[in-house]
């Protein structure tokens, strides 16, 4: 791996997790070579078919332990959308849903050691954040012409105020892409990245190891909690925007 | 910063190595359109119906329920009804054996009270016979008794004028 350094045998390569590999050798990275990243999203795909198709085969009236967490799932992310979007969102639920449970289970998926996390990287999280700011920018134009341009201009300000506040909303709407993925990316990132600097001291540290160790299980148990959390805070704040698109006025 | 792209060290933040991005967008756009697919198409379009068919059962099951409790409400007042029916109806049997027993016994009063009275005035009668009888006893007894009592006197006993004396001592 790599070659010893001045710190003696504390070898720590917290960043090597993230790297994208070929999956059957070589080294060239061409758009189509199946690498770590289709293997990753593949297994996503695997569980939310596992999840929402095969757990609910069953069709049950009374649902069985996994059709319980579908139907969870799925009352979870429709309540939400229909709550923070509106009644004239719900026809979009199924994109938010998409992207939700994908979230949901690229970031689980990255919790199982030696696994490789998609949602941790920002080509990842941006193409998704840029596909959410065009989709939502193009139907607020389609739906709302140039009233989509009211989401600016806030009428319940004083009118001295209102060109800067326009200003500020402009760059605040340009920015939201930016925030928008490297929130979900810098949060999986970072989590990993720490467990993978506290593994390193444990290899080193012997019987004092224990530290680093409930250190680990600490930091993992709270990436747990931030794996769905981000997940959550995708979506949500893509169905603000989607209501922002739909209703732009304040 | 170098980021070389076929390294087998790369220099940096893997995430900045731009050479993967386009490996790693194709893949997520493959991900998403299936994921898309799988739910839209199917996941979906099934939970929603198991969903909305397990509300339809259970509204109906509520419905149900409530025709039900509608029927023992409406049982409870029939049987109510019935046994207020059957208690008015003894009640008005009782009344009319009552009355009927009062009529017989009116009845039978009223001809016992007859036949009372028919035999109180034959025997009103009776000794008003009687006490005829007495009376002229008394008086052929106070005839014989005075012409007796006249002629022990040493007189002869005029009848006419002993009866005529006798009934005016009679008469008070």
């Amino acid at each position: 791996m790599a070659s010893d350094q001045a710190t003696g045998g504390l070898q720590i390569h917290p960043m090597d997790q993230f790297i994208v590999k070929p999956l059957f050798g070589g080294d060239a990275i061409h758009w189509y070579t199946p690498t770590n990243v289709t293997l990753w999203m593949a297994l996503a795909v695997v569980c939310v078919v596992l999840l929402l198709v095969i757990g609910t085969r069953g069709r049950a009236l009374v649902p069985s332990r996994v059709q319980s967490v579908a139907e969870l799932a799925y009352g979870f992310v429709y309540k939400m959308v229909e709550d923070v979007a509106g009644k004239d969102g719900v026809k979009y639920f199924p994109y938010i849903m998409t992207l939700f449970i994908f979230i949901v289970f690229a970031n689980f998926l990255g919790l199982i050691p030696m696994a490789f996390t998609t949602t941790s990287h920002i080509a990842v999280t941006a193409t998704m954040a840029l596909a959410v700011f065009f989709f939502v920018t193009i139907l607020g134009v389609v739906k709302n012409g140039v009233g989509f341009l009211s989401l600016f201009w806030i009428s319940a300000a004083p009118l001295a105020l209102r060109p800067i506040l326009a200003l500020i909303e402009v760059i605040s709407y340009f920015v939201r892409p930016v925030s928008h993925s490297i929130r979900l990316a810098g949060n999986m990132m970072a989590g990993h990245a720490v467990i993978k600097v506290f593994a390193g001291f444990a290899g080193v540290l012997g019987v004092g190891a224990i530290f680093p160790l409930a250190a680990i299980t600490a930091v993992y148990a709270l990436e747990v909690l931030v794996s769905f959390i981000q997940a959550y805070v995708f979506a949500i704040l893509t169905c603000v925007y989607l209501r922002d698109a739909l209703h732009p006025h304040h | 910063m170098a980021t070389d792209t076929n390294a087998a060290e790369p220099v940096g933040m893997p995430q900045l190595d731009f050479s993967t991005f386009p490996n790693q967008i194709f893949w997520l756009v493959v991900t998403l359109v299936v994921i898309y697919f799988v739910l839209s198409r199917i996941a979906l379009p099934r939970i929603a119906a198991v969903l909305a068919e397990r509300q339809g059962t259970i509204s109906n099951d509520i419905t149900a329920a409530e025709e039900l409790k509608l029927k023992a409400q409406e049982a409870e007042r029939a049987y109510e009804k019935a046994l207020a029916d059957a208690r008015a109806e003894a009640q008005r049997i009782v009344a009319e054996t009552r009355a009927e027993i009062k009529a017989d016994l009116d009845a039978a009063t009223a001809r016992a009270d007859a036949e009372i009275a028919a035999r109180a005035a034959e025997a009103e009668k009776q000794i008003a016979e009687i006490r005829e009888n007495a009376m002229e006893s008394v008086t052929l007894v106070a005839r014989a008794t005075a012409a007796e009592l006249v002629s022990a006197l040493g007189f002869q006993a005029d009848g006419a004028a002993v009866d005529t004396a006798v009934a005016s001592k009679l008469k008070g």
